[in-house]
């Protein structure tokens, strides 16, 4: 993140010049506003939820539900957790918080393709040619948007990949990307404040003469982005995306990789206020040789990232507020195929969440031995979404009108799954 | 009994011209009114007026019509040249030869092919296709054959045979090079060609038949037994190569292969699927209307993709998906929302006008630069997009159907706005071959595509009323060597040119960004730069910059 202040200019004036040039959509000045309200007095008792992204379907088997002796079961170990449940050998620094994360073993889902799986699971919905669902991001934060309103920084962020979209919810909650290191595209404007200040009020002309010739609302639209952006570009909020003033020892907790510095900003959102992050870790399609791949490089950085989360949100006192979600768009075949990979598998998998208020140390339902099935009740991406949804305060009884004019309600009426309660 | 219907009509009529349009209607007529088609989709845009009760906005400006045909037409805005030598024209029809010019002349080939190839090279591959590691497609390939077909003008019907039914070596510089392949040849070998069997029926037919891969469709007539039927017809296709290939220096390749079935019957080559109750049924090749055709798997014997695409060149749905995206893509909205889904489900906005429209272009035999030409003389395409007093409830924004008594805003896409920027800006122009450019292009639009990196190329567009969008105009590498001290550039060019005075420089921008000239209020606006500046080149680069972030300029309107 290079966000700086010009030249010569201290930030509160370049602020002072903005604000003179902002307030597009004919709203109160909002800029100066960021300069008062510190990262702290922002978060007090605010939820906040992480998604923790395992693109392209880990295999839960190996991580969180182990087989050992069974002929699905490959060869990694289950260790004992400080919650209820074993997990992987190859995820000791987890198994150290456990006592705050539960397993949902019960998962069993239909969509097998990464498409489909990435969006159901995101959505609560399977994919509809005619119809465009919000995914969990723009949902928790269009929910939660409304009680902080001193919030410069998007509502939804997504670290080191893209999500889904906001659906029929609208491109103001649209995932806003960055990079690791907390990179924002084009975020520089090298040009003196005046000179940017005239540039706006000028703009403003041009904008709201546009506006008002009555072309339809996208060109209002346009202006309120143009807003948010300016808002943007000036808060000092932005700082949360600067991980490296974090101590040595903070970054080599977490890791010196782009999950690892993923989770750190994720924490430094939440502490800023954003209500809904999502954080990458992709490479989970393993179709063949999978031990080895889970062994040296998947799992590693997963236990250290993920371990260091829980442990520093904990430390701080908000992981009663922030809510984790650990999950990708499907579990992977028990049976271990020809070239010792595994592949697509919906029917029977894991998720793991915890903070927010849901209960950790649990393990929720079960398998069968070799793991192929679900034994007793299962639950689904709709379950799971509105849990999370009851932990973040947001009422079940929520409902979207889609742009068809279909009422939506809030995750697709998932059950709650009462064990986290 | 039998008057009462043509009397119906004619009263119908007869209420539309005495309204408040009288005045649309004598303008249109040095237009498009001479063509029989473009009259009778006057007529059946009209007559949803009446049954709506709305009445059209005013006729658009001649330099807002302009605007907007260069763009939907070549992909970019006119250059300042252009759009003063369309409104100095005098000529009654010029609205017409300005088509014909886009269309058929050849200073504009490059551009119109280029505009439709970039199209067409999103639909059929998406914006990533290619760009991946993972991938056997060759963008350049692809591109090529779009190129080729559009510049030539190929007819739909066998554009579309020769993508459904290619084989051969995806990659321009490959002896057996057959750019069409593109198309398949990452979609027929995971999960049993589902990605082939699902884009060919949404894109050439407009049937959406994936959800009923696994179960049948709640609220739709595709049985998942339709889509396993579809789905044999592609069981002879095979993709070969891909990184091992690269390894070996052997080629990508698409080709038929005999089908054995999953029965290992071949003279019964059959496939098998299950029901969402576990039950096991089997499918044959049959097209969605029914026809059934030979099951035996031997490619000499029945080669099922061009059989595939014998039958999709006989159905009516080819040229309604046809007509139907060619519409929206100049109107904004399609007769169906989806565009691409005509299934029986899907009520059209519009049913009588695309079925006309369609049957029209089966009749052209499929002449794409036809139905272009019919579509951007209506009525409907000419019309102003600024709200009249009777049509406010025409909001296909709040999701009812659109009536097209307006003009809809919407954004240029990314590819029209880097065209777009080029032509208006004269920044880095015809720099490198086409290839090159190409490149360019592509390298600079991959910021907003993002892939998502699974096997199956899914990706998703960040381009449009966005934060990231907004923070690209504002402080881009395009619009910082447009706006920026660079010499070349239009603004330094007018900075230099001492013909003109500082009025004529200011007109020239707001000309060349927003094809009109500036109020007396934008005026004193530009003034107070230049006092703020007092430097002549960098007020423009202000203003410039100023109009290439409005909402009127990234907006076609």
């Amino acid at each position: 993140m290079q966000f700086q202040v010009p030249d010569g200019m201290t930030r509160r004036h370049f602020a002072k010049h903005l604000a003179g040039a902002s307030a597009f959509a004919g709203t109160a000045l909002a800029l100066g506003r960021s300069l008062s309200a510190s990262a702290a007095s922002l978060k007090a008792n605010r939820k906040s939820a992480i998604l923790l992204w395992m693109g392209g379907g880990p295999s839960t088997i190996d991580i969180w539900d182990l087989k050992p002796g069974s002929n699905t079961g490959g060869p990694f170990k289950p260790i004992a957790t400080t919650g209820e449940s074993q997990i992987c050998e190859f995820m000791p620094l987890v198994a150290q918080q456990m006592d705050k994360l539960s397993i949902i073993r019960n998962m069993s889902t239909r969509e097998a393709d990464h498409d489909r799986g990435r969006y159901y699971m995101h959505t609560g919905y399977v994919p509809n040619p005619n119809m465009e669902h919000p995914g969990y991001g723009s949902v928790i934060a269009s929910q939660l948007m409304h009680d902080r309103g001193e919030l410069d920084l998007p509502p939804f962020v997504s670290v080191g990949g893209p999500s889904e979209g906001p659906g029929f919810l609208g491109m103001a909650w649209a995932p806003f990307t960055v990079d690791s290191n907390g990179n924002v595209r084009n975020l520089e404007m090298n040009l003196p404040p005046d000179r940017l200040t005239q540039r706006m009020q000028a703009l403003r002309l041009l904008e709201t003469g546009f506006i008002n010739e009555n072309r339809g609302q996208s060109a209002t639209e346009h202006a309120k982005v143009l807003q948010k952006t300016l808002n943007l570009m000036s808060s000092q909020q932005m700082s949360a995306f600067r991980i490296q003033t974090e101590s040595p020892e903070i970054l080599a907790r977490y890791g010196d990789n782009n999950f690892g510095k993923g989770c750190l900003m994720a924490r430094r959102l939440v502490e800023a206020g954003v209500p809904f992050i999502e954080v990458n870790l992709g490479g989970w399609d393993d179709h063949q040789n999978i031990f080895p791949s889970l062994q040296n490089t998947r799992l590693p950085m997963l236990d250290q990232g993920m371990s260091a989360l829980v442990e520093d949100l904990t430390a701080r006192g908000l992981l009663e507020d922030t809510a984790i979600i650990w999950m990708g768009e499907f579990g992977r075949t028990p049976r271990i195929n020809g070239n010792t990979g595994r592949d697509h598998w919906a029917r029977s998998w894991s998720v793991v969440v915890g903070g927010g208020g849901l209960k950790g140390g649990l393990a929720i339902g079960k398998t069968n031995e070799d793991g192929t099935a679900v034994e007793g009740p299962s639950y689904s991406s709709e379950d799971v979404m509105a849990s999370v949804c009851k932990s973040m305060g947001i009422s079940l009884d929520t409902s979207f009108t889609s742009n068809d004019g279909r009422p939506m309600k809030i995750a697709n009426s998932g059950r709650l799954i009462e064990e986290l309660s | 009994m039998i008057h009462s219907i043509p009397l119906f009509l004619v009263a119908a009529v007869f209420m539309v011209l005495s309204a408040s349009t009288v005045k649309a209607q004598t303008e249109m007529e040095s237009a498009g009114s001479t063509i029989l088609e473009v009259r009778t989709i006057d007529k059946l845009v009209r007559d949803m007026w009446t049954a709506y009760d709305v009445q059209p906005s005013a006729v658009a400006t001649d330099a807002e019509w302009c605007r907007r045909l260069y763009l939907d037409l070549i992909g970019r805005i006119p250059s300042v040249k252009e759009l003063e030598s369309f409104t100095d024209d005098k000529s009654k029809n010029k609205r017409g030869e300005l088509v014909d010019r886009l269309l058929n002349d050849d200073q504009y080939t490059e551009e119109y092919s280029r505009n439709w190839t970039t199209v067409w090279t999103n639909l059929l591959i998406g914006r990533t296709g290619g760009n991946g590691n993972n991938s056997m497609i060759s963008r350049a390939g692809m591109q090529k054959f779009l190129r080729d077909s559009f510049a030539r003008n190929k007819p739909y019907d066998r554009m579309v045979y020769e993508l459904v039914t290619a084989s051969g070596h995806p990659d321009p510089d490959d002896e057996k090079f057959n750019g069409a392949v593109n198309y398949l040849i990452d979609k027929v070998n995971d999960e049993n060609a589902a990605q082939a069997t699902a884009a060919t029926s949404r894109i050439f037919l407009g049937l959406q038949v994936q959800c009923t891969q696994c179960h049948n469709h709640p609220f739709n007539e595709w049985k998942q037994q339709t889509y396993w039927e579809m789905n044999a017809f592609f069981r002879q296709a095979r993709a070969t190569g891909g990184r091992r290939a690269e390894m070996t220096g052997a080629s990508n390749e698409l080709a038929d292969q005999d089908f054995r079935g999953e029965g290992n019957n071949i003279e019964q080559a059959d496939l098998y699927y299950e029901l969402r109750n576990g039950l096991i049924k089997v499918a044959y090749p049959v097209f969605v209307d029914g026809t059934v055709i030979d099951p035996h798997g031997s490619v000499e014997r029945t080669n099922r993709r061009q059989k595939l695409a014998e039958l999709m060149l006989e159905s009516k749905y080819l040229e309604m998906s046809m007509v139907n995206r060619t519409w929206a893509h100049f109107l904004g909205y399609g007769f169906t929302k989806p565009v691409d889904d005509l299934g029986p489900h899907n009520q059209p906005s519009h049913p009588e006008l695309l079925g006309y429209l369609a049957e029209e272009f089966r009749k052209s035999e499929f002449d794409m630069r036809t139905l272009i030409r019919w579509i951007v003389l209506s009525e409907a395409y000419g019309l102003s997009s600024k709200i009249g007093n009777g049509n406010e409830s025409d909001s296909p924004e709040s999701g009812k159907p659109p009536l097209f008594s307006r003009f809809y805003l919407r954004q240029m896409d990314a590819e029209e706005l880097y065209e777009s920027l080029l032509v208006a800006s004269r920044a880095n122009a015809g720099v490198g071959n086409y290839d090159e450019q190409e490149r360019q292009k592509n390298q600079w639009l991959q910021q907003f595509a993002q892939a998502f990196g699974t096997d199956e190329g899914d990706e998703m567009t960040s381009f449009n009323g966005t934060i990231p969008q907004v923070l690209m105009m504002f402080n881009g590498e395009m619009i910082r060597e447009a706006t920026g001290p660079q010499s070349g550039n239009l603004v330094n060019q007018l900075a230099n040119n001492a013909s003109m005075d500082a009025k004529e420089k200011i007109n020239y921008l707001f000309l060349a960004g927003l094809a009109r000239r500036p109020s007396r209020d934008e005026l004193a606006m530009t003034q107070q730069l230049y006092s703020a500046r007092q430097n002549v080149e960098h007020s423009l680069q202000d203003v410039w910059w100023v109009i290439l972030n409005s909402n009127e300029f990234i907006f076609n309107h």
